[in-house]
């Protein structure tokens, strides 16, 4: 397909007609607009984030006054004051966020991958099944399950502790991934399977030797996704963990907020964007994977 | 030597044809459901058992200090009866009705106006879709708190033209449309989904339609829009189930309260009110039942009319 479009591109400039001569300036202004328009939109869109990073270094009273991104003092005085505001260093709840990310990386990879194998390879009665199920959960939105969720994990005292935050990850509940890793295993062809199976491999050795490796891409694409989710999400810790040692980011800036008045702006922004920095960081490395893991799933 | 010959070992140059598909059946049962063991686990544990608990509590009154006590359809009643709750079904499908729409024509403009080759795509698709990354975290709600603040972003920029700003969030009239606008601004990772979708469009098509004379709206409307409704389709279903469950936004901005006078109590805040705060636990699980039964009637909807708008090509 790409190959067709750049056919089709080529094609027009390669070999222009009277009409095309004539209506080539046209053409381009029309580029010209169209990328000037986009340009535009870009701004807006990414607007208020330079001004957050903007105004992160902005001495206190001069956030409240100044929409520009060109900033007339600059200081540090917000990053020292935001470290130290709460009961622990901000250095401590980025280590908890890490620690919880870490580990529910390692759940999804390890659970979702060998449901997706199972689901996708091996031939049994239920599989269909157990599809549909992997799909409507998909669906079901998480404030049905959480409420039993959460009287069973404090009648077994896990409240302010990770468990309920990572057991789930490592039974296979996140369905968007075994949808994801399904849809990569069924592009493999199955006469690698077959070859492996012809040698003698068990269906784990097929597993571990054959599938895992080529399927690299997609368990990046589950691991960044994961990291991502599991760094934003909110609802789950703000539930379970009480404790401001246990906080993880999201919640310790929810504590900031209920902490610093409006002239802590400046404080809350900086931050906030300590708190963006590692998913700027994983957006940047894996852009490719992202964009092939949305495209493919439909992932958010 | 009979007992060899039921295994198929392969023995010099005879390769056995692949086992077909039918005979394996039997024998995997047993090795799927080992790998099978945590997404089984999960499903009884996570999923399926707590989604039966759930229908079980919200037919009694817990409060998690003594013992559930059945009340037949109290709940239900109640929360017919609930000023705040009414309120937040309002808020919650004023918030999914607009803010979808309004999201998918950005995310699918957007698409169309970067499809065809346009130089420095990776740029544009990267600069829309990271607000989608960001959107749902914390950090973000706190940006938007101050933008739409008494002093922020917006009225200082209103101010620099001499237009005197609002109160946008302690206006119960403007509140919900700032979380909106905030969700639009997630458009990019249906806008990708959109892209992959545009891609899969033949190139012949437009090139027929070019030769007959077709302008650039035309083109758009009887070439693109038909075919490309089992992505818009998709992404309607994806983010209506996602906008129903909000809460992040809400509960930053709002400071957790859902006002100025109810107008951001979305439906998750409010059900995480009665079940976090008060400990209403019969009564919140009876509102989440309810939210999963309007979702399941959404995306219903959608399937049921799809055979009117989704077109599947000749398949």
């Amino acid at each position: 397909m790409a190959a067709l479009l750049t056919a089709a591109r080529g094609g027009g400039a390669a070999a222009p007609s009277a009409l095309d001569a004539r209506r080539r300036p046209r053409r381009r202004l029309r580029r010209l607009l169209r990328h000037l328009f986009l340009l535009v939109f870009v701004l807006l869109m990414v607007y208020p984030l330079l001004w957050m990073v903007v105004s992160s270094f902005k001495p206190g009273e001069l956030v409240l006054t100044q929409p520009g991104i060109v900033p007339e003092a600059v200081t540090l005085e917000n990053y020292r004051f935001g470290w130290n505001a709460l009961n622990e260093p901000f250095t401590h709840y980025l280590i908890n966020s890490f620690l919880v990310a870490f580990g529910a990386i390692l759940g999804n990879l390890f659970s979702c991958s060998l449901t997706a194998y199972a689901l996708a390879r091996l031939e049994f009665r239920a599989r269909k099944a157990y599809f549909a199920i992997v799909l409507g959960s998909v669906m079901l939105p998480m404030h049905a399950l959480v409420i039993p969720q959460y009287i069973a994990f404090s009648e077994l005292g896990f409240v302010n502790t990770y468990v309920p935050l990572l057991l789930p990850k490592f039974l296979a509940t996140d369905a968007f991934f075994i949808f994801l890793l399904m849809q990569f295993i069924r592009t493999l062809p199955r006469e690698l399977d077959q070859a492996a199976m012809i040698d003698g491999a068990s269906p784990f050795r097929i597993f571990w030797s054959v599938i895992l490796p080529l399927l690299q891409p997609a368990l990046v694409t589950t691991a960044v996704f994961t990291f991502i989710w599991t760094w934003n999400d909110y609802f789950t810790p703000l539930i379970y963990l009480t404790q401001s040692e246990m906080y993880t980011v999201s919640v310790a800036l929810k504590s900031l907020v209920d902490v610093q008045t409006s002239s802590g702006t400046g404080i809350l922004f900086a931050m906030s964007l300590i708190s963006l920095v590692p998913i700027f960081i994983f957006f940047i490395t894996a852009q490719k994977y992202l964009v092939q893991g949305i495209a493919t799933t439909g992932l958010k | 030597m009979s007992t060899v010959t039921d295994r198929p070992v392969p023995a010099g140059g005879q390769l056995p044809p692949p086992a077909p598909a039918r005979r394996r059946r039997r024998s995997q049962a047993g090795i799927a459901h080992v790998f099978l063991t945590p997404f089984l686990l999960g499903l009884v544990l996570i999923t399926a058992g707590p989604l039966l608990a759930s229908l079980y509590l919200a037919f009694t009154d817990y409060d998690m200090l003594s013992a559930p006590s059945f009340v037949g359809i109290e709940n239900f009643e109640r929360m017919f009866a609930d000023q705040n709750w009414r309120a937040s079904v309002s808020v919650t499908l004023r918030y999914v009705v607009i803010s979808v729409p309004l999201q998918l024509a950005f995310a699918l403009l957007l698409a169309a106006g970067l499809d065809k080759g346009i130089r420095g795509l990776s740029f544009y698709r990267s600069a829309f879709y990271l607000p989608s990354l960001l959107g749902s975290s914390v950090a973000i709600a706190i940006l938007w708190r101050q933008i739409f603040g008494d002093s922020g972003l917006i009225n200082q920029a209103l101010a620099l033209i001499g237009i005197e700003g609002s109160s946008w969030l302690q206006n119960p009239d403007t509140a919900l449309s700032t979380l909106i606008v905030l969700n639009v601004w997630t458009f990019g990772s249906p806008m990708v989904i959109f892209l992959a979708g545009l891609r899969q469009i033949p190139e012949e098509l437009y090139e027929a339609a070019r030769v007959d004379g077709a302008g650039k709206i035309r083109e758009f409307r009887s070439i693109t829009m038909p075919l490309i409704t089992p992505i818009i389709f998709f992404n309607l279903i994806l983010q209506t189930i996602g906008s129903f469950q909000a809460f992040t936004q809400a509960h930053i901005i709002s400071g957790g309260l859902g006002g100025p006078l109810n107008s951001t109590l979305f439906y998750t805040l409010y059900l995480y009110r009665q079940a976090f705060v008060n400990y209403n636990m019969g009564y919140a699980a009876a509102m989440a039942w309810v939210l999963l039964v309007v979702i399941a009637v959404f995306t219903a909807v959608y399937f049921l009319t799809s055979k009117y708008w989704v077109h599947y090509g000749d398949e």
